[in-house]
């Protein structure tokens, strides 16, 4: 039932919505993993940028695309709740600091890695300022180093700042770059691989044909 | 009864339509032989091309053969697709998305102006009203620093891609001149005769090359073809005009002649936009064609320049 509930809402709501009002220009669609495990970690400038993201996938796989989001915003009351979880299979995250050890922080996603899911993760943590690349954090080293099988697949987004930022509600058609890179290599250390995946954030973005101020 | 009616289409704009068919199938056919016989060559992008021409052709025919309000629908949906492409590459501000979504706005209404056939409206709707009202609207943002680039890069995409495509359905609703050819090939005649205009500079460039027309911006045009496309379009052009519209032979060449050097001409200054933006291609919606604006940076020139010609001679 979620799962038909899913193919109809990206089939209707979500490909439409992107293909038509916004519009994309995917760059080396040919590097997008169609099965996992594996970890697509995207910049982050939108709500659209998830919807963007899973709307690149066949609806035959969607159901295996899971979007790491944050518990407290996506989960705040029970009809946003049963939305997140059962329409777009968000996989909350504990951003309030309870969680007792990183293990216990990722134990959703490494286990819906561990089903061979594709997961979405912003290592930016939040939105941040639109079409600003905020720093990257570490997060998703740890969550990989835990579950060495799945590769790091980078993506840059942008477009969809302009389109829909942080605290608007009013969606303006906008053209937006969607460029996937090459798998991660593997980091030795978690700074390493904020520092790697930082270049090759802005290598990605260099590729881009929209332009914003 | 007037005309002989296929498809509800006057008999000359669906013998046109057959024709276009016809060169594309010849197109294709040729394309297959070619691959065929040096299987090692890389044929990909071509073949890409050929088939955009096939879909882009597929639904500009079924548009124009449903009728007036759904082709009018369709370019103004087209409309809608190139403003979102010239403002998604040129550099606009991030305060000013308020302001863009007015521009999109401005799209339905100068459609519907269109298709109630309000000439009055439909020439100063953009040009005065949204003109006026865009800079208004940004002012009403606050923010002063870049308001002039800003300002000038909204206007320039609302009237290239609004105001001067909106005139290729502005030809759907004049009244009718040629009951053979009907509105539809008015609408065929401009957009077959870029087209081709297109095709024809780039095949005498390529025989006949040599003489650089403006290298900083477009390395491969040259005189040779441009003028051999000119000449080629201006006598084609003339016998076409009287099968498809109510031009006579004469006013046919003028027709040609005219939409010929406008079509070069919004061809470089497309050209210019994407180099200055330091980009090759303004999208890649169309396979092998790149955005929608490289598809029409050569019709936003000829489709108000042709109108006005034919406006003037005969409404």
């Amino acid at each position: 039932m979620a799962r038909i509930l899913k193919i109809l809402f990206f089939a209707l709501i979500v490909k439409p919505l992107v293909l038509i009002v916004l519009g994309l220009n995917v760059k080396n669609r040919r590097n997008l993993p169609l099965s996992g495990p594996a970890v697509l970690a995207a910049n982050h400038n939108s709500h659209l940028d998830t919807l963007v993201l899973m709307s690149l996938y066949p609806l035959s796989v969607i159901h295996k695309v899971r979007p790491v989001g944050a518990a407290d915003y996506f989960f705040a009351n029970r009809a946003l709740a049963w939305f997140s979880r059962t329409v777009i299979g968000i996989i909350p995250l504990d951003r309030s600091g309870a969680s007792k050890s990183i293990d216990d922080l990722f134990a959703a996603p490494a286990q819906a890695l561990e089903q061979g899911d594709i997961v979405i993760l912003f290592p930016e943590g939040s939105r941040g300022k639109a079409e600003q690349l905020s720093r990257v954090k570490k997060g998703v080293y740890y969550l990989v180093s835990r579950y060495a099988e799945a590769k790091i697949i980078p993506v840059a987004m942008r477009g969809l700042g302009r389109a829909l930022p942080r605290g608007e509600a009013l969606l303006v058609p906008f053209n937006c770059d969607v460029v996937i890179g090459e798998p991660l290599p593997e980091c030795a250390t978690s700074n390493e691989f904020v520092a790697e995946l930082t270049t090759i954030y802005s290598d990605l973005l260099s590729q881009c044909l929209t332009k914003t101020e | 009864m007037p005309f002989d009616l296929h498809l509800g289409l006057p008999t000359h704009s669906w013998t046109a339509m057959v024709a276009v068919i016809g060169l594309l199938l010849l197109a294709s056919l040729i394309f297959a032989t070619k691959k065929h016989r040096s299987p090692q060559q890389d044929f990909t992008e071509l073949g890409l091309r050929i088939q955009s021409w096939w879909w882009m052709i597929a639904l500009l025919f079924a548009a124009l053969a449903i009728g007036r309000t759904t082709a009018i629908v369709f370019f103004a949906f087209i409309s809608f697709l190139a403003l979102k492409e010239f403002l998604s590459i040129t550099p606009t501000r991030l305060v000013d998305r308020r302001a863009v979504f007015w521009a999109y706005v401005s799209i339905p209404v100068q459609y519907y102006f269109v298709s109630i056939g309000w000439f009055g409206m439909f020439i100063i709707f953009i040009p005065i009203y949204m003109f006026l009202f865009l800079p208004m609207r940004m002012v009403l943002i606050g923010e002063t620093s870049g308001f002039i680039r800003s300002a000038a890069v909204l206007q320039w995409g609302v009237m290239l891609t609004v105001f001067c495509l909106s005139h290729i359905a502005y030809l759907l609703v004049l009244p009718i001149k040629n009951a053979d050819a009907g509105p539809v090939g008015l609408v065929l005649f401009v957009l077959f005769t870029t087209q081709f205009n297109d095709v024809c500079q780039y095949l005498w460039g390529k025989a006949l090359g040599k003489h650089k027309i403006i290298p900083k911006v477009s390395p491969n045009k040259t005189w040779e073809g441009f003028l051999g496309g000119l000449v080629t379009t201006t006598i084609s052009a003339g016998f076409l005009a009287p099968y498809l519209t109510p031009l006579s032979i004469k006013q046919g060449f003028a027709a040609g002649f005219i939409i010929a050097c406008a079509g070069f001409i919004g061809d470089v200054v497309m050209s210019s936009v994407k180099r200055d933006l330091q980009i090759k291609d303004s999208g890649n919606l169309i396979p092998g064609h790149g955005g929608v604006l490289d598809r029409l940076d050569s019709l936003s020139y000829t489709a108000p320049l042709f109108f006005h010609f034919i406006y003037y001679f005969q409404y």
